[in-house]
């Protein structure tokens, strides 16, 4: 089983600060792969290096077998099409209402008629578990967590195989929170979607992901959820153990 | 083909195949349009389908739907339908129970109530819409005022280091495209007033012209044009984005005015900057009249200084440098307002700095004229 986002020997320097030195990542089809590490170790360079926002100093990044580092802007928007985003602060574009977000991937790389656009604009934003309604409104209008769904169904408009999300439960109240990772793994299941999350929240961590990447030392360690628990690194065991970690930790074990 | 159909004693058979994912709805649409539907009973076998995508799902889930209709009884190969037309079916009633009831009536608020009544509905609203946007207008200067008479005697409120900052922003990087303008006015004036007056022997006063015209009126006029173009959209953006950013809520929320921090070192910045600006230009302008002057019209500098001496009254530059800080006003306040009027959205704000820009070089130009009007009352 090939993965389907591969990382090789990443190297990300500003400057003289060294963000990534030889950073290796694999993500397999199927999985919802973490990535967690502290504040300034470069989880949204990485993010944006797959994206293909960022060109890397060395290293091979591989998305479905295909090195992104060395392609041109028309093969790049080709795997582009491939994968939907979600930004950290949903990004909409603030002039455009709900429904036209959407559809605007839509109307950039399908040809579709207009009623059937309106249908599956429709489709995306009632599966993201936002009322109908919501279509019509503009990104001013919506609550945070409305915000992060009408992200989600952005980045579905395309129908992605693989789906980047970047601190999706972020600034949401641990409910909705909650709601946020069922709905992603509700969509994981039944798309068969492989997601890629980049996340801080230790129930976010516990409740989606199969494996684990952290960031330490300018390098990834990972891990299946239960493995890179137990990892000795004392970042990662104070990550995970310290006063924060302890009580969820209990609970998830406990279940 | 993503969608055969073979017709056999049982009624049709379809048999689809092939990658259905949202870069082949057109094609997949296109196709199951295309089968002619009955009161057959119809088949579908999807088990070739390598992937179903909710997009071709939706295509499939329209099609069953149009089948339906015509009363055709449908089975799939296989026993069960396809994993995603269930899911489907769940996204599409879940939201259905919580969303029925608001579209309507958006769409009622909208409908057509004939014509005349129509247009009434549209006048009255333009009228209440521009009322509301001249009393926040006149609201805006009011609290302006106020802000910037409380803090007047206190010298710390005044917030120096911002002030000399916008002084610096909106003046001395202003400085070499006002000179740059200011000589080439200097230049269409001496040219145009020189092939006239020259035909008439007159040719001295093309001095008295160039003289009058840039001091009182063309050296400030040109100078708060450009500094509206600059300025003004630079306030309107900045506190556009400001809020945007909610930055503008983070200072209130601290206990600061937005007036006192933000608005009023920009009104003061400029009227400090403005009038020396039109000092810069006024020279400028003059200078580069000495020099056409000198090789257009053959005249030696030192006759042009004596007849620029000679032409203008005491009040000349003073009639033009009086109105630098007045235009200062108009276009702080045109760039602050339209910004902090920013609310929402990317789009909100390029049309506010528009109107910042317009508003600002219209207010300019009616300040202009009744300052024409005033002087000529007052005879000077």
């Amino acid at each position: 089983m090939y993965p389907v986002v591969e990382v090789q020997g990443l190297v990300n320097r500003f400057g003289t600060q060294v963000v990534h030195d030889g950073l290796d990542m694999q993500i397999f089809r199927d999985e919802v792969f973490g990535i967690v590490g502290g504040s300034g170790t470069g989880k949204s360079v990485l993010l944006r290096t797959i994206l293909g926002l960022h060109r890397p100093q060395a290293g091979v990044v591989r998305i479905n077998g295909q090195d992104i580092t060395r392609m041109d802007e028309a093969q790049l928007r080709h795997v582009k099409s491939g994968y939907g985003v979600s930004f950290q602060s949903g990004a909409l574009y603030s002039g455009l209402t709900v429904r036209e977000n959407v559809q605007l991937p839509m109307l950039e790389y399908l040809s579709l008629r207009s009623k059937a656009l309106d249908d599956l604009a429709l489709l995306k934003i009632r599966l993201v578990g936002l009322a109908a309604s919501a279509a019509a409104k503009y990104p001013a209008e919506l609550s945070g967590g409305m915000v992060k769904r009408a992200a989600l169904a952005r980045a579905l408009a395309l129908d992605p195989p693989l789906l980047f999300l970047d601190e999706p439960t972020s600034g949401l109240d641990p409910v909705s929170a909650a709601a946020f990772d069922d709905l992603v793994l509700y969509l994981q299941k039944e798309l068969k979607l492989t997601i890629v999350m980049i996340t801080h929240d230790l129930d976010s961590i516990f409740r989606t992901c199969n494996r684990v990447g952290v960031i330490v030392d300018r390098h990834m360690i990972s891990d299946s959820l239960e493995g890179i628990v137990n990892n000795p690194n004392p970042w990662i065991q104070e990550y995970f153990h310290g006063e924060r970690a302890r009580a969820r930790l209990g609970a998830a074990h406990g279940a | 083909m993503a969608a055969e159909v073979r017709r056999s004693a049982q009624g049709l058979e379809l048999i689809l195949s092939g990658e259905w994912g949202a870069r082949e709805f057109g094609t997949l649409e296109a196709e199951l349009a295309a089968v002619p539907l009955g009161a057959d009973p119809i088949r579908i076998d999807a088990r070739g389908v390598s992937t179903l995508s909710l997009s071709g799902a939706w295509a499939l889930h329209q099609f069953l739907a149009r089948a339906q209709a015509a009363g055709a009884a449908v089975s799939f190969a296989g026993g069960a339908p396809p994993e995603q037309l269930r899911l489907l079916d769940e996204a599409l009633r879940e939201a259905a129970a919580g969303a029925a009831g608001s579209l309507p009536e958006t769409a009622a608020a909208v409908a057509p109530q004939g014509a005349i009544l129509g247009l009434l509905t549209d006048v009255g609203r333009e009228v209440v819409h521009y009322g509301s946007s001249f009393r926040d207008g006149l609201a805006f200067v009011g609290q302006g005022t106020t802000t910037l008479l409380a803090s007047l005697p206190h010298l710390h409120r005044l917030r120096p280091t911002s002030i000399a900052r916008h002084v610096y922003d909106t003046g001395i990087t202003a400085l070499p495209i006002v000179a740059l303008i200011a000589f080439l006015i200097s230049v269409i004036i001496a040219y145009m007033s020189a092939t006239q007056l020259r035909g008439l022997g007159a040719d001295i006063y093309v001095v008295d012209l160039l003289t009058i015209g840039v001091l009182r009126e063309l050296g400030v006029l040109l100078t708060a044009i450009i500094v509206a173009g600059r300025s003004g959209s630079a306030f309107a953006a900045e506190l556009g984005s400001m809020k945007l950013n909610e930055e503008v809520d983070a200072l209130v929320a601290t206990g600061l005015n937005p007036f006192e921090v933000l608005i009023a070192p920009r009104m003061l910045g400029l009227t400090i900057a403005l009038p020396l600006l039109t000092v810069v230009a006024d020279l400028v302008g003059l200078t580069g009249g000495a020099i056409l002057c000198r090789y257009l019209l053959d005249m030696p500098f030192t006759q042009y200084i004596t007849r620029v001496d000679g032409s203008i009254a005491p009040t000349t530059f003073w009639v033009g440098i009086i109105k630098a800080p007045v235009f200062a006003v108009l276009i702080a306040y045109a760039g602050c307002y339209h910004g902090m009027r920013v609310r929402s959205s990317a789009r909100e704000l390029g049309h506010l700095v528009t109107v910042a820009v317009v508003q600002a070089i219209f207010l300019v130009i009616l300040a202009d004229a009744l300052f024409a009007v005033l002087f000529m009352k007052m005879d000077i």
